[in-house]
């Protein structure tokens, strides 16, 4: 199928899907490996009257990068790494760049990238489009505060670089703009100097929210990450109880064998459990806990091993160990259901600091009154930044992850609601990434009014037709 | 083949003209199934739609010579957008001509491997990666008991049903992985105008008797099924006669 003289990218039919597996559907994939290809998919769906969905490694949980009446857009061949300064740590790279490739090659160098998600498959432009957060957002920012600087592909098929100084509404809107303005094919970003592989780990244990919160508060000065996970079963004065992990990074001298340490096979995590299990296996026998019961006793050993660990000292870990810790076992989420729109959803809300103890509080509440309860939860500490629709805020999110099946989908969906109202009387806010639920009137309550209007005038500006769309832009942003 | 109480299946026959392929569509449409038949012939194609109009089921006609594999990508996605989806794909098509003892013909040698192999990798190969990411789905492919030991009588023939035997193996190993299932089929005799002239068949069965066999085989996720099951036996004692004799038995 050559399109005269433009370069087609290579295509597949396949089934596209959220990372939590409860929507999708199949579409045409494109798959270019240049930017010339990239062109090309754009000008031959605009010449063909059909969408594109911009997708990097599809790990947003819901339906941002899926794509039920159009094509689909995968960057994850654009991955080369255009240069590296190993003097200043910065990165120029392709937009289909995963984090783990990022990692991989600069860490020898002794730098890190500044923000990482908890899991390293995400690429470079998918962490952009969606801003993304680390467990160190409360003292370096976001995704987008270390981009210096990107190349956008938009609808027309022009190529635009945008910075600080040159195109800067595009830059701040583009930036955590979900894909809809173009399709980032450079990314120019800053990584951060570490002095060894190894990162000092410690765990509070905690046996209430405000304990938690008190630790993040009274750590935060010295620590370079925190997260907390939260046991959601127990409900009265036990709500919230969990354990804090605060993350230190080593400095110069701490680790006499760091050459040794940021080699990155080093970092990787062991093939087999106890030598024999094999992991892409593990799955299965975590689907024997995947049910009510099954995980309230998973938390509960978790909470008191957590204990014994909020007992003993500090502790050594890799980089990727203390930020991939997901991805330690493949496919884990196959043990929510493998099967037809069976998964899992992720609900994170994100609160300001003054309301969330006690909207989190009501919120964890809920979820018990209603059966539906987090199997996981994770909470974290934030700041604002200068992007035009960030989630980001001067607060704390709250990440929970819901089964999802036949049964119970109609009425988990009330469920979020429900949450949803709760949280934006306390002005809250949602983050896209993590978003299966949200409504059209949802998020014009949660993002600034002004904001949006002037990233509705960007979009009509840069992608009159509408090029570029996806299933989240057609759930929460219908024309 | 997982697919819901209320969706009905949805499957694609490649070489559904005749025989084998046109007794699976008869009896998926008579299921309820949403079919789409492929194959060269268009007045069969369209005696077989006309035929099946009444099923419960839905059957959708395709010309497609499986020699034309550049066709293949865009055909399918027509096939599954206009289907919904897709839940069976079953690779049906198949010739063999008759060949002389003494024959050595590389051009009928070739176009042997083209429809019996080529196709099949061809058609079998988008939609593995399709079964893939939706986690589901299943393959049937109609091999044949000849490619269990190479005969005198068509040397390329068993040749191309012993390596298809091989790469489906393969596929239903990688897709195994992901929950989707590939179930390789090897029917003995079947009264089909592929075997209209062929003497000394026994334990013919019909078309639709295969048919019935090779859905309940596909059905219960088996691996790799002979039709009927019968000739198991034969192919067993085939591979055990040592070389030295076979070399001297004539068929
Ligand atoms: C186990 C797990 C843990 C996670 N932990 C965190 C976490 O700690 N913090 C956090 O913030 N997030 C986290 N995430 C979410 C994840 O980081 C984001 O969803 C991220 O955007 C995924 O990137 P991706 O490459 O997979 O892009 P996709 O999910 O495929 O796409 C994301 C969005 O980016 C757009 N897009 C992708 N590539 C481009 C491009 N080149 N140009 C323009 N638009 C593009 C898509 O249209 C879509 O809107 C986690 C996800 C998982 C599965
Ligand atoms: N009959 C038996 O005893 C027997 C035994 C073992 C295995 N098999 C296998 O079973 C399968 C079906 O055979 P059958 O017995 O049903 O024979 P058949 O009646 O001749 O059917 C063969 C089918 O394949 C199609 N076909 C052939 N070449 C094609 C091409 N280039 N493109 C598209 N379709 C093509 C034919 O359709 P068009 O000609 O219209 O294209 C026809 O629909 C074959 O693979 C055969 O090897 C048969």
């Amino acid at each position: 199928m050559q399109d005269g003289a433009i370069a087609q990218p290579r295509r597949d039919w396949e089934y596209v899907e959220g990372w939590g597996m409860s929507s999708g559907s199949a579409a045409r994939v494109l798959r270019p490996r240049c930017t010339e290809e990239l062109i090309g998919a754009i000008q031959s769906a605009r010449r063909d009257g059909v969408t594109l969905a911009p997708r990097g490694a599809g790990c947003s949980y819901g339906d941002a990068s899926s794509q039920s009446d159009g094509r689909v857009l995968d960057l994850t061949r654009m991955n080369k790494i255009l240069s590296f300064d190993a003097e200043t740590g910065v990165l120029e790279a392709e937009a289909g760049l995963t984090i783990e490739g990022a990692w991989k090659h600069t860490l020898p160098s002794g730098w890190w990238p500044y923000v990482v998600s908890g899991t390293m498959y995400p690429t470079i432009g998918g962490a952009a489009a969606m801003n993304i957060h680390g467990k160190n957002n409360f003292r370096v920012g976001t995704f987008g505060d270390h981009v210096r600087e990107f190349d956008l592909v938009l609808s027309s098929g022009e190529v635009r670089t945008a910075n600080r100084e040159q195109n800067s509404d595009l830059f701040h809107a583009a930036i955590g703009g979900f894909g809809s303005l173009g399709v980032f094919s450079r990314i120019v970003m800053d990584t951060k100097r570490v002095h060894s592989g190894l990162m000092e780990v410690r765990g509070v244990s905690t046996h209430d929210l405000a304990e938690m919160m008190a630790v993040f508060e009274a750590e935060k000065a010295a620590a370079d990450y925190l997260v907390g996970w939260i046991d959601a079963f127990p409900g009265g004065d036990r709500s919230g109880r969990g354990l804090v992990h605060v993350g230190r990074n080593l400095g110069p001298g701490e680790d006499a064998a760091s050459s040794d340490s940021l080699d990155p096979a080093t970092q990787s995590l062991p093939a087999n459990i106890l030598g024999v299990i094999p992991k892409s296996e593990m799955w299965r026998g975590l689907r024997l806990f995947n049910h009510d019961l099954g995980m309230r006793l998973v938390n509960a050993v978790k909470y008191q091993s957590g204990r014994l660990e909020g007992m003993g000292d500090a502790y050594l870990q890799s980089h990727a160990a203390f930020h991939f810790l997901l991805d330690f076992v493949p496919n884990w989420k196959w043990a929510y259901g493998r099967k037809d729109r069976r998964g899992l959803i992720q609900y994170q809300v994100f609160l300001p600091d003054e309301t969330a103890h006690d909207t989190l509080l009501e919120l964890l509440e809920r979820c018990r009154a209603s059966h539906h309860v987090s199997y996981l939860g994770v909470l974290k500490r934030h700041r604002p930044d200068p992007f035009w629709l960030t989630h980001s805020l001067d607060g704390w999110s709250l990440a929970l992850d819901f089964k999802v099946d036949d049964a119970r989908r109609s009425s988990l969906l009330e469920h979020c609601h429900e949450l949803t109202e709760l949280v934006l009387a306390a002005g809250g806010k949602f983050y896209f990434a993590k978003d299966s639920v949200l409504r059209p009137e949802d998020a014009t309550r949660f993002l600034p009014s002004d904001r949006m209007a002037a990233f509705s005038a960007l979009k009509r500006e840069l992608d009159p037709e509408g090029l570029f769309t996806t299933d989240l832009m057609r759930r929460v942003f219908p024309a | 083949m997982s697919q819901s109480d209320k969706k009905p299946l949805r499957a694609v026959v490649v070489g559904a003209s005749s025989g084998i392929g046109a007794a699976l569509v008869r009896q998926l449409s008579a299921e309820g199934a949403h079919v789409a038949a492929l194959a060269r012939r268009v007045e069969e194609l369209e005696s077989l739609r006309d035929e099946t109009a009444d099923s419960p089921g839905e059957v959708s006609v395709y010309v497609h010579d499986v020699c034309d594999v550049d066709a293949v990508p865009a055909l399918l996605e027509e096939l599954i957008t206009e289907l919904g989806g897709l839940d069976l794909l079953i690779y049906a098509a198949g010739v063999m001509p008759s060949v002389g003892r003494d024959e050595y013909d590389t051009k009928k040698d070739l176009a042997m491997l083209e429809i019996n192999l080529g196709g099949c990798v061809a058609w079998c190969n988008p939609v593995a990666n399709l079964f893939t990411t939706q986690r589901n789905g299943t393959i049937v492919g109609i091999s044949s008991i000849a490619g269990a030991r190479g005969r005198k009588g068509n040397p390329m023939y068993g040749t191309t049903k012993a390596a298809m035997d091989h790469y489906l193996e393969a596929l239903r190993n990688r897709l195994g992985d992901y929950g989707a299932h590939v179930c390789t089929i090897k029917p003995g005799f079947v009264a089909t105008p592929m075997t209209a002239d062929v003497p000394g068949m026994f334990w013919v069965i019909s078309a639709e008797t295969a048919a019935i066999r090779i859905m309940r085989a596909a059905r219960c996720r088996v691996n790799s099924r002979y039709v009927p099951m019968r000739w198991g036996l034969v192919a067993f004692v085939l591979r055990l006669i040592p070389s030295f004799i076979f070399k001297r038995l004539n068929f």
